[in-house]
């Protein structure tokens, strides 16, 4: 017996693919609407469009890999499933940002963890930037309409023991606590999600709105790079796109192109793709790339007494945001505690240290507990994220300076990770920063985290949410798009993805950018099928 | 704390320190050690660095080298060409014999330096105060480490094994 693969079926049952590595000429097409990038944003925008009997094209950078494709190795999925083999990073290398690059995008690697946009930050974006028609209860309908087509539900199965650790430490504290809920059917626990989902469980984009939006006559191009969007005459709309189809190894460029024309663009390449998309382009204004927000993420490893073997099972079931309410939303940063998986390659390279004390820590991977504090950035006057630029050969990058209120959360946040670890009964813990190392106490773990200079490239930093970039606004002078993701100047592109959101979103993104994907398509369509 | 001016004037300084690797990278590399079969980005020299630092970074003994040196060019093959470009920097630097001496401190050519002296190396360069040299050896830790632990012939030290009950099941 072997593991079904639908979505290779549907391909081989006469699904419109076309892989850009195996085209041997340019490439002229047309639809209704093109919608570049196939992640949380175009993945739901495609199904929604298709279904209206719109004529949909997806491109998509990334190749397509399916179930068959994924095969539990670190070492063959993050070359073929993230951006830059999952060492994508700031430009101050401070950062290293977790992306993916795979038709589907981040859904097909992300580790299923399920939040609505917590309504503090809804709030937040209607005070400050007008938002007002994205309050919780006219979001609602959107939730539930995303946790209804991705399974997203409590997940019944018990933790596993790295996350156990969190829920155990978080009782010893007194600190509010709760358990996530995941986009899966039929999950077999296995805790691989990072590396592609090989039973198909995972509600990604992969197994389900794309699939979708295909068996509605929707098209799909992957390996496909758009290099800019083709301005019409009168400079109020878009023509289409065109770009550089890619080779096998996914980078190379095979020399030809694509050119494709379409009555509606939707841009939905992610928040440092959407941005450097606009500004290849020349397009958009001022208001690209900038406040892109990363929830930087710090981390702290634990030695215990027991396996743990954080490699196994669901990877994220409890969390905590008690740090999230403990100041006020604007004031010094808010943190979300989770845990991650721990596989060998990503903890090798993540590691601070290096010789015999992180082989011995490595060597005791079986007892790694490990927690992670991810920070709410883009609230605090002085937390206003990163510029994405571009590279002189036009390859994006993010800059994002770490500031002092930063690592003032980073500091509190590896406090509460250390004494939360002790308490759940970690015999040794080290916050990772080259200049930490293993302390068997939390008195002595405190002392040293008090004394650890606040530098980037000593501090371990990371990231998987990339937000922001392409602001929502109620003002075409202060953002990007309006509230629906349409362009303030170009009248036939919207920009559906992460890249719109204001600040932040202060939980894992996956669901936020689902609903509002959802509310942005439903409107298009309509604007769609009346004009 | 680090303040912004602080970090702009490291920053700065990290330039000028690459300006001077430029210099220095070109003439009088130290002699290629023996050529590793087909690799793609790794030149025999580059090679011989990955060799002489990798049980230093790993801090283990008796590791399958040419494994680790395949492992390397791989993942940097897998790089964007603006990131490529800026490891074959780092590599070039480290290959010449003036700033091996001088900006890294290994006196002996890389395939004779001890143990003591790379380790004196990869701590300086880790607890550098120019961001630069800590970005050298966080990219060499990186590379060594994504070589070795994505092998899974690391596995078994580190007693981890992939799921058994869906491993049969895969294609």
């Amino acid at each position: 017996m072997s593991l079904p693969d639908p979505v290779a079926d549907g391909v081989a049952s006469g699904w419109r693919v076309l892989d850009g590595a195996a085209q041997t000429q340019d490439l002229q097409l047309s639809c209704d609407v093109l919608i570049i990038g196939t992640g949380a944003g175009g993945g739901m925008t495609a199904e929604v469009l298709a279904q209206a009997g719109l004529d949909v094209l997806m491109v998509e950078e990334g190749a397509l890999r399916t179930s068959r494709d994924f095969r539990l190795l670190e070492a063959k999925a993050y070359p073929e499933l993230y951006q830059e083999s999952a060492s994508r990073k700031t430009a101050d290398k401070a950062i290293n940002i977790l992306q993916g690059r795979t038709v589907g995008g981040s859904t097909t690697v992300n580790w299923t963890s399920a939040f609505r946009t917590p309504p503090e930050t809804l709030a937040w974006w209607g005070e400050r930037y007008g938002l007002q028609g994205l309050n919780p209860q006219a979001m609602a309908p959107w939730f539930d309409l995303a946790e209804a087509r991705l399974g997203i539900a409590d997940w019944q199965t018990d933790p596993n023991p790295n996350n156990s650790v969190l829920e155990r430490g978080c009782q010893a504290l007194g600190l509010k606590h709760g358990r996530i809920r995941r986009n899966v059917r039929g999950c077999w626990n296995l805790g691989y999600c990072g590396m592609g989902c090989a039973t198909n469980a995972k509600q990604s984009m992969l197994v389900t709105t794309i699939p979708g939006a295909l068996q509605h006559r929707a098209g799909l191009l992957a390996r496909a790079r758009v290099d800019r969007l083709l301005p019409a005459a009168d400079g109020k709309t878009l023509q289409g796109a065109e770009g550089s189809l890619l080779a096998a190894d996914g980078h190379g460029l095979t020399g030809r192109k694509f050119a494709v024309r379409a009555r509606h663009v939707v841009l939905a390449a992610g928040a440092i793709g959407s941005p450097a998309i606009l500004l290849r382009s020349q397009l958009g204004g001022a208001q690209v790339g900038r406040r892109t927000f990363l929830h930087p993420v710090v981390v702290s490893g634990a030695v215990m007494p027991q396996r743990i073997e954080a490699y196994n099972g669901a990877p994220q079931t409890v969390y905590s945001d008690h740090f999230m309410h403990t100041q006020p939303l604007d004031g010094p940063l808010g943190y979300k505690l989770e845990v991650p998986p721990v596989h060998p390659l990503l903890m090798g390279v993540t590691l601070s240290g290096f010789g015999a004390a992180s082989a011995g820590l490595m060597q005791q991977l079986p007892h790694l507990q490990v927690v992670l504090a991810l920070l709410r950035d883009g609230f605090h006057p002085d937390s206003q994220g990163g510029q994405v630029r571009l590279r002189q050969d036009g390859s994006p990058e993010l800059d994002y300076p770490l500031n002092d209120v930063l690592w003032d959360g980073v500091r509190r946040s590896w406090l509460t990770m250390a004494e939360l670890q002790f308490a759940a009964g970690a015999r040794q813990v080290q916050v990772l920063h080259e200049q930490a190392d293993l302390q068997s106490s939390w008195k002595a773990t405190r002392a040293q985290i008090l004394q650890l200079p606040l530098k980037p490239l000593l501090a371990r930093v990371v990231s998987a949410h990339v937000m922001g970039g392409a602001a929502m606004s109620s003002q075409p002078e202060e953002g990007v798009v309006d509230e629906y993701g349409r362009h303030w100047q170009l009248r036939n592109l919207s920009i559906i993805d992460g890249s719109v959101f204001p600040t932040s979103i202060g939980a894992n993104p996956q669901l936020s950018i689902y609903a509002f994907a959802l509310r942005a398509a439903h409107h298009l369509r309509d604007a769609l099928n009346r004009g | 704390m680090i303040t912004r001016r602080q970090l702009i004037k490291t920053g700065m300084a990290g330039s000028v320190v690459l300006l001077a690797a430029g210099f220095l990278a070109s003439p009088q590399p130290d002699l290629p050690a023996a050529s590793q079969g087909r690799l793609v980005f790794l030149q025999a020299a580059d090679a011989q660095i990955i060799r002489s630092l990798a049980p230093v970074m790993l801090g283990m003994a008796g590791l399958a080298l040419d494994d680790i040196v395949r492992g390397v060019d791989v993942a940097i093959a897998h790089l964007l060409p603006a990131v490529q470009q800026e490891l074959r920097q780092l590599f070039d630097l480290l290959g010449n014999r003036w700033a091996r001496r001088w900006l890294a401190g290994v006196h002996s050519p890389w395939a004779q330096a001890t143990p003591d002296e790379l380790a004196a190396f990869l701590q300086r360069w880790q607890q550098s105060p120019l961001l630069l040299l800590r970005s050298g050896f966080q990219a060499l830790h990186a590379l060594i480490n994504a070589a070795w632990f994505g092998n899974p012939a690391s596995w078994s030290a580190l007693g981890y094994q992939q799921p058994q009950q869906v491993m049969g099941l895969l294609p």
